[in-house]
């Protein structure tokens, strides 16, 4: 078949058993992201003090795709500066529209994991929901700074 | 004798695609040659704006796009050509006629009937005809099988129901709605009947006449002509009473500066250059439908769907929706696979080669009733194999191993 598969492993473990799935009473900061076509609908909360990003969780439904991208983006970015957040979302687009190099995906550590969603476009909305959520939370916490 | 493998061969994408498998028909089906002859020989010889040339040509244009309507007509058995409207598809026969008829029959309070298996192109222009008039929009219920009584039909009806409107067979379920039975009663009470035809047309022989509905809306590429040609059937008297629903080129009689007259039917609904290409797709994907016949679409599906049900229904962690009886499925197969999402079995399947439509299949409301935002559906056409149908059960077995379960 022409089409790789990318249901692997690191996918369907974060799909069946998410580690940031779940409440988060202390969080500070709560965006809840629609892909209204296909149904994909994920809340993610933030706790951010200081400019760091010091706890993370989201809740919702919908594919694997979208349930696990948000999981691992959880990973990545808990306890991490809020600028180092941002360019790790900036490299996931990256990594899912166009190409990145070597080390880029290493920076992207599980998230490397869902690099050949390039290779289905109907799929890479669903990747990018968790994504596009934490940037739109991101730009409002930036601009509440100023 | 007509078998399956002559008709794949008369199908160039089946034949020059056998690592797909295609389940995918109640959304599109494919073309068979004789089709895509037709319309390349049509702007290869023929091709001139038809109705208002002068030359030649375009006579022959216009003779193309007549003899395209006279076999429409045949094909559903309306009595004249005049009640024959060529438009894009269902979606906007269905608009024209939720338009039109809600401009001449609907009075504030009126009531517009539906059910709520309706495909959202059957929902929408009644819920917007419904906003427009200060109308009030009422859904007959199905069962968990997706039937409707006639006692359930009865109760819905009141003497403020204008009109009616119901799909033939629904594109979730493949259940058919007892149309004739329906028609007659909203008839003895007043109201105008409007059936989708959509997913009944291509499948089953449908007969205006017989069936005593008043409007019959259907698309082109759902029964193997091209995309961007349907139908609107209407009956006369009624048509006689619309307004137009697009102004424009050809749909006049005399314009002056400040009014108009407006042209006979049915070209008084047909406004602008017309698809003439895709009427003549359409006219011969009809008499292909007659070559094959009925008979044999019939036999055929229904074989398909049986062993269909059987395979599914042997798979565990599958539930199939609606009727445990293969024959009221009309080759339409709705389910879901435990703990998996629709888009991710999708997506596993089409790894298989085999494509099926995976969401809510724009019957939201149908939906909801279910219980389930999102489903799969296979859907079959009688091109389709058994080992198609193979190659889905095998796909679907592994589908929740390969998402990270242990069974």
């Amino acid at each position: 078949m022409q089409i790789k598969s990318f249901y692997n492993e690191i996918l369907t473990d974060h799909n069946l058993r998410p580690g940031n799935k779940h409440a988060l009473p202390e969080a500070n900061y709560e965006l809840r992201g629609v892909n209204p076509s296909c149904g994909d609908d994920i809340t993610l909360r933030l706790k951010v003090e200081n400019g760091v990003i010091e706890d993370g969780a989201y809740t919702g439904d919908g594919c694997a795709v979208s349930q696990a991208s948000a999981d691992i983006m959880l990973d990545l970015i808990i306890g991490r500066p809020v600028e180092e957040a941002e360019a790790l979302s900036g490299l996931f687009l990256k990594m899912v529209r166009e190409k990145v190099s070597e080390e880029e995906l290493e920076q992207l550590e599980e998230a490397a994991a869902l690099q050949d969603i390039a290779h289905m476009p109907a799929r890479v909305k669903c990747a990018v929901l968790g994504w596009h959520t934490l940037d739109t939370i991101l730009v409002d916490l930036k601009a509440l700074d100023k | 004798m007509i078998d399956v493998t002559s008709i794949r061969a008369d199908f160039p994408l089946l034949a020059s695609r056998p690592d797909i498998a295609y389940l995918d028909n109640a959304a599109t089906t494919q073309k068979p040659r004789e089709v895509l002859d037709a319309v390349r020989a049509y702007y290869e010889t023929e091709n001139a704006n038809p109705l208002r040339g002068l030359y030649d040509l375009s006579v022959r244009a216009t003779e193309a796009y007549e003899s395209a309507r006279e076999a429409v007509r045949g094909f559903i058995g309306a009595a004249s050509t005049r009640e024959i409207i060529f438009t894009r598809n269902a979606s906007e026969s269905l608009n024209l006629a939720a338009f039109c008829l809600s401009e001449t029959f609907l009075r504030e309070g009126d009531e517009i009937l539906i059910t709520v298996m309706e495909h959202h192109s059957d929902l929408l222009p009644w819920q917007q005809a419904a906003r427009r008039h200060g109308a009030v929009l009422r859904f007959i219920e199905c069962d968990d099988r997706g039937l409707i009584t006639e006692e359930n039909f009865r109760s819905c009806l009141t003497d403020r129901t204008r009109i009616v409107a119901m799909t033939h067979i629904s594109n979730v379920l493949g259940v058919e709605n007892d149309i004739r039975t329906f028609a007659a009663l909203a008839h003895s009470r007043g109201a105008i009947f409007v059936a989708d035809g959509a997913q009944s047309v291509p499948h089953i022989p449908v007969n205006v006449q017989d069936l005593g509905v008043d409007f019959l809306a259907f698309s082109g590429h759902k029964m193997l002509a091209p995309m961007g040609i349907g139908v609107l059937y209407g009956r006369e008297e009624i048509l006689e009473k619309l307004p137009p629903f697009l102004y424009g080129g050809e749909m006049i009689e005399y314009v002056t500066r400040e009014d108009a007259t407006y042209a006979e039917l049915p070209h008084r609904f047909e406004a602008g250059t017309v698809n003439v290409g895709g009427a003549v797709g359409l006219e011969a994907a009809i008499r292909y439908y007659a070559r094959v016949g009925f008979h044999f679409i019939e036999e055929r599906e229904k074989t398909l769907s049986e062993y269909a049900m059987e395979r599914l229904c042997q798979i565990p962690h599958v539930r199939l929706l609606g009727s445990e009886k293969a024959a009221d499925h009309h080759g339409i197969f709705t389910f879901t696979v435990d703990g998996v999402h629709p888009h991710d079995i999708a997506a596993i399947l089409d790894e298989e080669g085999v494509n099926i439509r995976a969401g809510h299949h724009c019957a939201q409301p149908l939906m909801q009733f279910l219980g389930t935002p999102s489903t799969v559906r296979a859907s079959l056409a009688f091109y389709n194999t058994e080992a198609e149908i193979d190659r889905l059960a095998e796909a679907l077995s592994t589908v929740r191993r390969r998402m990270g379960y242990a069974d």
